[in-house]
């Protein structure tokens, strides 16, 4: 069924979503790719705290092609999200509750979605274009070193994604493509 | 009669092609995101389908590219043997072209200078480029940008003779079944069969520059195009990989001479998002 939710997305929040639901996204979302994720371990390896709010925060996979004058972000997909599996778990375990990606998870994140009680939503790749029109403001928080894979803050409105692994551990990748093998 | 192109030229081209193929599709690929919304079973699928021709719209119109990973820059060059090029290296007006194109046409800079270290070039260079020398005087430019969802999940198989195309078939739909939600579907599936291992890897690639609505002249071949295109389709993955009729668009298959000892299959997977311009000069 369709939702529409505001972040921060609590574990009250993630109770109510069932793998298959779509789901429409309003309020802070924080943007991290691969770079971003390597430095976030090594924060936490020296002790030190990480640069983003983790509690009850969504994090999207995402690295955008540059912002034309006039506009907060040029084209924004979802990147592939299983080269941040090795990763994932402990930012869940951290209290991240929803990540924003596409493509298959490992088994370690799904069982840390699990524990955690967070959800795994997927956006449709291959529509930067469309998606960037639910982003109304994005501020660089760090890293911007990285270039197209800094640790942004975005506003968005109505962001589209549909529930794939949900706090049950179902797994819409594995359950829906069965249902039209012929 | 040899002729002088000056390499400033290639420039000017190649930085006006790396901005069009990154938000304009070929119209055969257009054509094949609208019959495939038309032809979908799943409800969802059929919604991601029309989120992706809508993308297609929103590209075109408000210049943001249609996807944000606007790629690495494959570069095919067709050079006539009676070309003369004035100017400089024709390897660094590519090079410069595509840098132009990608600061100026607020493209995504997505190259590293090196596998290990790491750290972005910032222009999107160098391109990969394939040269070739052909009869004329002219000048043919391929431009297709590459994006890594898809280029991640590509395969190569060195099989034996004696697997035979049945051997074949299975590599292709390992590459797809593994590829799954990964890969961005509805995928275009560029298959190599033949020559070495490098070769039948450019075969594969070049066959993803083939139009997605026309086939292989060899019977054999554009059979198995068919039969793998339909096959593929019966996988279940669907439109985004969360499940349906359309998981490739088009399957295409390019074959080449090989060794008594060698069946070298390459499978060049590339999404929905399927670019490339080419222009003669």
């Amino acid at each position: 069924m369709d939702r529409h939710i505001s972040t921060p997305i609590t574990a009250e929040v993630t109770r109510n979503f069932h793998a298959g639901d779509y789901v429409y996204i309003s309020g802070t979302v924080y943007v991290a790719r691969d770079a971003a994720h390597k430095r976030f371990m090594e924060v936490l390896d020296r002790g030190e705290e990480l640069p983003i709010p983790i509690k009850d925060a969504v994090i999207y996979y995402m690295g955008p092609s540059p912002a034309r004058a006039g506009r907060p972000i040029g084209s924004a997909g979802p990147t592939t999200a299983s080269r941040m599996d090795k990763y994932a778990p402990w930012l869940l375990d951290l209290g991240q509750k929803a990540m924003i990606g596409k493509g298959k998870r490992a088994k370690e994140v799904i069982d840390a979605i699990v524990r955690n009680q967070a959800v795994y939503f997927a956006a449709v790749g291959g529509a930067g274009a469309l998606l960037s029109k639910c982003i109304k403001k994005s501020e660089l928080v760090c890293y911007g070193d990285l270039g197209a894979e800094a640790v942004l803050k975005l506003e968005v409105e109505d962001f589209p994604v549909i529930v794939v692994v949900d706090r049950e551990g179902n797994d819409l990748y594995k359950t829906a493509a069965k249902e039209y093998v012929r | 009669m040899i002729r002088t192109i000056s390499t400033e030229e290639i420039i000017v081209n190649i930085r006006e092609m790396c901005i069009e193929a990154n938000h304009y599709l070929s119209p055969d690929m257009g054509k094949a995101l609208k019959e495939a919304a038309d032809a979908e079973q799943s409800p969802l699928g059929k919604k991601i389908l029309s989120q992706l021709e809508e993308n297609l719209v929103i590209a075109g119109a408000e210049m943001i590219p249609i996807c944000q990973d606007t790629g690495m820059a494959v570069v095919f060059v067709e050079v006539g043997q009676e070309v003369h090029f004035q100017g400089g290296l024709l390897e660094d007006a590519i090079n410069e072209g595509v840098c132009q194109g990608y600061l100026d046409g607020f493209l995504r800079k997505s190259v590293v200078g090196d596998p290990i270290l790491r750290e972005n070039t910032d222009d999107n260079t160098p391109a990969i480029i394939h040269y070739s020398l052909v009869e004329g005087n002219k000048v043919k430019l391929t431009l297709a940008p590459k994006g890594f969802g898809s280029e991640n999940m590509s395969r190569i198989f060195m099989l034996k003779p004696s697997d035979g195309i049945k051997g074949v078939k299975k590599a292709i739909l390992t590459a797809v079944e593994d590829a799954g939600p990964n890969a961005c579907p509805p995928m275009v599936v560029g298959v190599g069969i033949g020559g070495t291992f490098e070769k039948c890897a450019l075969l594969a690639k070049q066959a993803l520059l083939r139009p997605v609505d026309g086939h292989s002249k060899i019977p054999y071949v554009r059979e198995l195009e068919e039969e793998m295109l339909q096959t593929i389709n019966q996988l279940g993955i669907g439109p985004g990989g969360l499940g349906g009729t359309t998981t490739a668009l088009a399957v295409n298959i390019n074959t080449y001479p090989t060794h008594i000892a060698g069946l070298p299959v390459a499978v060049n997977i590339c999404c929905h998002v399927n670019r490339h311009v080419t222009r003669e000069i």
